[in-house]
């Protein structure tokens, strides 16, 4: 047989309009919230006001004679049939991981942990009957904040003895893949340049639209659950690993998901508990979260102090970069936990050639919210410490931060490039999508203006931030994955279904809630199969129709999910092509495939792949060593991540009276290899940029002191609307990095916009007023932070302390700014 | 999500709502648009026993001329407001900080008289209302009294309107012609103003206006910078001084979004800036 | 227990509610207009926004009692879906590829609607502070914005 690659691609680069759209804009949704059963009962969750407090005792008596109420369970009444809430990546083997029920009975860790549970047969009673369940507590001293947790004088979990759950270290010069930093560092500190900082990376909240709901169903011999998550697969696993349940007798659906953005890469203690009760009452169940409760007990993400320390020589060549973060897990290591700032710990050295590094992440446990996966998961943290830094060493050297970044970056001759932390980077070209990005965005122009702005001592000020990245995705190679010590793999699976109608269904692993999956993967098929795409469905989120998976985060499900079902469809054409020669009397050899249409080289001859799965329902006529079928499976393990890059440049106007900042333009290239579908493409990057520029301008969850969520609701949580963004210039490689270890050459993009923007746009602001004498600008770049920052020197803003307060006074760090 | 549990009632005349308060006393909360009580319902921190719904009270809704003032009902949306021929041409800054309120959809439900009786300091009508002088008509069993704006804002979310009464109307004195403009600094669209500042001028400048929001537990009126600004130009030079003097005698708040001096300077910054705005815009654009 | 008498979608419904009952709690939970979902709970995200009597509302923010004797239109009674119809903004937001997720979409074109029958021709400018009232996590604004003014641009109608 000819192979059909080299023929025209229809369907791989179009811009086709969404499949999911027509019942989403019409309201034929099934969020689980949507989903009623007979019988249903509801649930209310009874939460800790206190950040750290031992339970005294719970009344439910009142609760309980409330009308409609079912029961009223605390976690004394339950056993291990609660199960517990995992950690699947521990980081290192001593590392300290408290056990997290999903329910305690003696003693809570944060504000906003579940303390009982009211069943009720409507939400509304449940909330009523809540409210009277009478709970005494014995507060404790809580502790809240990386630096208090560090100095371990209070503990957020007595019984571990310390706060620190764990130290994770990586060297270039023990792992063989460059030199030693500290020698790089005393050699600069004689002759080159050192530059020290420490970046606060804020706590932030996924903030996904639809609040996480749970449903439980366990009159079937099945028990279901249907839930908002992404981690359909992972959710059952754990259920059965943890509450005692055979796998096989759980499935478990992710109907439509209204987004996660990582927010849902988690099993909860909310699943948890609903999966109990329906248990033990043997009667459907829902619980939805309110809003206010998904802000304080749905996992935040970030929160790390990074202790950064660059050398270079006096031309700007870096020749070291040390490390050491310190991460907020929050009350117990989550389901990744640890594992988000270790992601990072390949991704410092970023897109440079980097002769030696050190990375240390030290992980602490806090009477605060849990943390885990936020969109880019400890790439846009790495990202953001060294695109920063490159600023920082171009202001020192006095050169313009692109140039900096010319003089360390890998040039693309230099590809597959093995960098100082291991990877290999198959392909990339920095200098084109930088060139293609500096066109788009006019930086000449705005740079002159900028100068022309400076120089007339404008009130309102520009800035021009710089950001290149890379980034390790496609999680990922499970051998990787293994060797890191994570709980489980990286592979994904699909299967391709022909029905006897010439209908193809196809079955994905990956779990989509946004990102457009039915499209995009009906495009691959449709061009790789040669069916038309509406004849295409795809099937997810459901472990009874998708029965192997691995979920979707981490920009995997085009990676890896795709290149699964690449693998698939190309069985089917394997199998096609037997039955094709047998019913055409053929020999395989003389067969052509093309546009889903076997023909005879030399003949008329012809069969439809269509054709052919209705003969092999019918089953009249096919070879005696063949199955009666088309359909096939894959599952793949990619060999490698994958590398997507690009160039963003973010211009900032910044009001130096009020410090008020707001955008001007903002242009990114992002060399992604081979675009699927550029429609969904631009989506994913327009996305991702309001994320990544949220943090470095408005969002910041807060805990005060005690531990109480000050951020708790939307009203001070900040997310930004429609009137506090601009439209993006989003552009591509003319001439795309292919990726060279999937059949497509496509790389991840679900996570590069919210990678890149965030230090492109602090890097802007501080590029509007560096020539005022500010060199640093806490996130989020709050408009009272940059006017004192602004004015830390002229007398004009009285408490110039205040617009660092990430820099301890005497830190070794101290970042000369704000003096 | 869900309020606790209240009875409603819903009287067409402002006698019936009188009646029904009466009757309900601390048990009942009036509910005007409830853009802001339903919130505080949903989230249960409170948890009135009857709420008492003006939505069917035809008579307090719209604005009707009165010779020197134009008239308010209490029930008008922002919306309304907003758009109400008359409130421009008179009172254009309340037009336009009406438009400033929240967002379209809490507009065409929230109300004029509601916002100004929940008095939240960081609401956007307060200081307009204070800066042009309103008087608020007040109905109570025993008859209507009006109380001048310099006494309606009384502390944080607290109003001279008692316990047994109905705020109705308010009148706003004339000030056809006056340019106007609210200036307010949010982070985010959606935010409440960390500060804003209502400036309406008469000529340029013959007589100022000026009201701040969220400088202090009510919304303020900033006299030391109008005495100042009566006669100077309306060039950044001419207004400077006057507005430096916009801080004086404020309590502003210290939180998230900005300490208390910085609220200070913002205050004295927006002042100047809403005073020029205002100078150049006689009408509504 | 009070009972109220509406128009929803076209279609007159009588029912016995809580005066507490949230109109959005009534849609969804007596009628299944599940089609309109709630977001958040303090009124910011508009995710539960419908049209009342015409103009657009949060129907988190409205009791079911106060709409008594009105007329509510949801995403689901903006066009005749069963005859496969899309009202031109819903058409926009398909061709803009203006929603991800889909879960603040119902309300991001409900408030579009009302913002284009208030003002056909809007600006950029416009569109981003008129729907100022409506999150949404997955977009950046950038392709519902378009949508508008897509539509807009279609002559959509109110």
């Amino acid at each position: 047989m000819t192979a059909t690659q080299d023929r025209p691609a229809q369907e791989i680069g179009r811009d086709r309009r969404r499949k999911e759209d027509q019942r989403l804009i019409t309201g034929r949704t099934r969020w689980t919230d949507n989903i009623t059963l007979p019988g249903m009962l509801h649930l209310a969750m009874v939460r800790s006001p206190f950040a750290h407090a031992t339970i005294t005792s719970i009344d439910v008596e009142e609760a309980k004679a409330s009308p409609n109420v079912v029961a009223v369970l605390s976690g004394k009444d339950f056993g291990d049939e609660l199960g517990v809430n995992i950690n699947a990546w521990p980081i290192t083997p001593e590392q300290k991981t408290p056990t997290h029920s999903p329910m305690p009975a003696d003693r809570v860790a944060f504000a906003g942990e579940i303390v009982a549970v009211v069943v009720a047969r409507s939400a509304a009673e449940a909330r009523d009957a809540a409210e009277l369940v009478d709970v005494e507590y014995d507060e404790q001293p809580a502790v809240v904040g990386i630096k208090k947790a560090l100095e371990d004088t209070v503990l957020a979990h007595p019984e571990l003895g310390t706060n620190k759950s764990a130290l994770w270290v990586f060297d270039s010069a023990e792992a063989g893949t460059g030199g030693d930093v500290e020698a790089a560092i005393a050699q600069a500190r004689a002759d080159g340049i050192v530059i020290e900082r420490e970046y606060r990376q804020q706590r932030l909240i996924p903030a996904f639209m639809e609040p996480r709901s749970v449903v439980v169903d366990p009159t079937g011999e099945q028990l279901t659950m249907w839930s908002a998550t992404q981690i359909p697969h992972i959710l059952r696993f754990a259920l059965a690993a943890t509450t005692g349940v055979p796998e096989s007798k759980i499935r478990v659906v992710a109907p439509d998901v209204g987004g996660g953005f990582g927010g849902k890469l988690q099993t909860t203690p909310e699943e948890w508990i609903t999966w109990a009760v329906a248990r033990r009452l043997s009667k459907p169940v829902k619980y939805t979260e309110t809003r206010s409760e998904s802000l304080m007990a749905a996992h935040h993400g970030r929160d790390q102090v990074q202790t950064l320390t660059l050398a270079a020589d006096r031309d700007g060549r870096v020749t070291g970069f040390k490390v050491h973060l310190d991460a907020d897990l929050g009350a117990y290591v989550s389901l990744v936990g640890g594992g988000v700032p270790v992601l990072g710990a390949f991704m410092f050295n970023a897109i440079y050639k980097f002769p030696a590094y050190r990375f240390e992440c030290q992980t602490v446990l806090t009477n605060s919210t849990w943390t885990d996966a936020y969109r880019g998961a400890g790439r846009p943290e790495a990202t953001y410490a060294i695109e920063r830094m490159m600023d920082e060493l171009a202001a020192e050297v006095g050169v313009d931060p692109l140039e900096i970044r010319e003089r360390n970056w890998i040039t693309h001759e230099e590809f597959p490039f093995t960098t100082v932390a291991g990877l290999e980077y198959d392909t990339g070209n920095y200098e084109a999508a930088t060139a293609r990005a500096k066109e788009v965005f006019g930086y000449d122009a705005l740079r002159a203006e900028q100068r022309e702005r400076r120089e007339r001592g404008d009130r309102v000020q520009l800035g021009i931030g710089v950001s290149t990245f890379t980034e390790m995705c496609g999680l990922a190679p499970s051998r990787v994955l293994g060797s890191l010590d994570y709980g489980a793999g990286g592979w994904e699976h699909a299967s391709v279904r022909m029905l006897a109608t010439g209908k193809v269904e196809i079955v994905t692993g990956a779990s989509a809630h946004g990102q457009g999956h039915e499209t995009a993967f009906s495009q691959i098929v449709a061009d790789r199969l040669g069916v038309p795409f509406e004849d295409v469905e795809v099937l997810h989120g459901d472990t009874q129709v998708a029965p192997r998976g691995l979920d979707t985060y981490g920009s995997r499900s085009l990676v890896v999910g795709g290149e699964a079902l690449v693998k698939a469809v190309d069985k089917v054409v394997e199998k096609a092509t037997r039955l094709a020669a047998h019913l055409l009397e053929a020999s395989e050899d003389d067969l052509d495939y093309a546009g889903g249409r076997f023909t005879v080289r030399g003949t008329d001859q012809g069969i439809a792949i269509q054709e052919l799965a209705t003969a092999a329902f019918a089953a009249h006529d096919y070879p005696e060593d063949m199955e009666p079928s088309l359909d096939a499976d894959a599952t793949y393990d990619p060999v490698n991540f994958n590398y997507p890059h690009g160039t963003h440049l973010c211009a900032m106007e910044v009001d130096t009276e009020t410090g008020k900042v707001s955008m001007r333009k903002y242009t990114c290239c992002d060399d992604i290899g081979t675009i699927i579908n550029p429609l969904i493409v631009a989506g994913q990057v327009h996305g991702g940029l309001v994320q990544g520029i949220a943090q470095a301008l408005w969002e910041e969850a807060v805990h005060d002191e005690s531990g109480t969520l000050v951020s708790g609701s939307f009203v001070d949580y900040l997310l930004p609307t429609s009137a506090d963004t601009i439209s993006f210039d989003v552009v591509h490689a003319d001439d795309p990095s292919v990726c060279t270890t999937n059949t497509l050459g496509t790389k991840g993009v679900g996570e590069a916009g919210t990678i890149a923007s965030t230090p492109a746009v602090v890097n802007a602001v501080v590029d509007a007023v560096r020539h005022l004498g500010v060199r640093d600008i806490q996130m989020p770049c709050t408009p009272e932070r940059v006017w004192r920052a602004i004015h830390a020197n002229d007398g004009d803003a009285p408490t110039p302390g205040g617009a660092m307060p990430h820099f301890d006074e005497g830190a070794l760090n101290q970042d000369g700014a704000a003096q | 999500m869900i309020p606790v549990k209240f009875d409603y009632v819903a009287p067409t005349s402002v006698e019936e709502a009188l009646a029904a308060l009466g009757e309900h006393g601390d048990d009942a909360k009036i509910m005007a648009g409830g853009q802001s009580l339903l919130p505080v319902l949903r989230m249960r921190l409170n948890a009135p026993e009857v709420v008492i719904d003006l939505g069917g009270i035809d008579a307090l809704r719209g604005v009707r001329d009165e010779g020197d003032a134009i008239v308010v009902g209490a029930m008008t949306t922002h919306h309304e407001v907003r758009d109400h021929p008359l409130v421009r041409e008179h009172a254009l800054l309340v037009a336009k900080a009406a438009a400033d309120v929240a967002d379209a959809q809490i507009r065409h439900r929230g109300t004029f008289g509601g916002a100004l009786a929940h008095a939240d300091p960081a609401g956007d009508l307060g200081a307009p209302a204070l800066a042009l002088g309103a008087q608020f008509v007040i109905a109570g069993t025993d008859g209507t009294r009006t109380v001048e704006a310099s006494d309606f804002f009384v502390g944080l979310f607290e109003t001279a309107i008692g316990d047994d009464e109905i705020l109705t109307e308010v009148r706003i004195p004339k000030h056809t012609g006056w340019g106007a403009h609210y200036e307010k600094f949010v982070r985010v669209a959606h935010q409440w103003p960390i500060v804003a500042v209502a400036a309406t001028v008469r000529g340029s400048i013959d007589e100022a206006r000026v009201g701040l929001t969220n400088m202090g537990p009510t919304p303020l009126r900033a006299r030391a910078t109008e005495a100042a600004l009566a006669g100077v130009s309306a060039t950044e030079d001419g207004v400077r001084a006057a507005a430096d003097l916009a801080a004086e005698g404020t309590d502003p708040p210290s939180d998230l979004n900005g300490a208390a001096d910085y609220r200070r300077h913002l205050a004295r910054v927006l002042t100047r800036r809403a005073v020029l705005e205002a100078a150049g815009a006689q009408a509504w654009s | 227990m009070t009972k109220i008498h509406l128009t929803v979608d076209g279609a007159a419904v009588s029912d016995d509610v809580e005066p507490r009952m949230l109109l959005v709690q009534y849609l969804r939970e007596k009628l299944g207009k599940t089609g309109t979902v709630i977001g958040c709970d303090t009124s910011n995200c508009g995710a539960c926004t419908v049209h009342l009597d015409g103009t657009s509302v949060k129907s988190c923010n409205v009791l079911a009692v106060q709409a008594d004797g009105r007329s509510v239109t949801t995403i689901e009674g903006l066009a005749d879906t069963v005859e496969g119809e899309l009202h031109p903004v819903q058409e926009a937001f398909r061709e803009c590829h203006g929603l991800q997720c889909g879960f603040c979409t119902p309300g991001m074109i409900m408030q579009a609607v009302d913002l284009l029958a208030e003002n056909p021709h809007p600006t950029e400018e416009e569109v981003r502070l008129g729907m100022e009232g409506n999150l949404c996590r997955c977009t950046g604004y950038h392709n519902i914005v378009k949508s508008v003014l897509h539509a807009a641009e279609g002559g959509a109608r109110a």
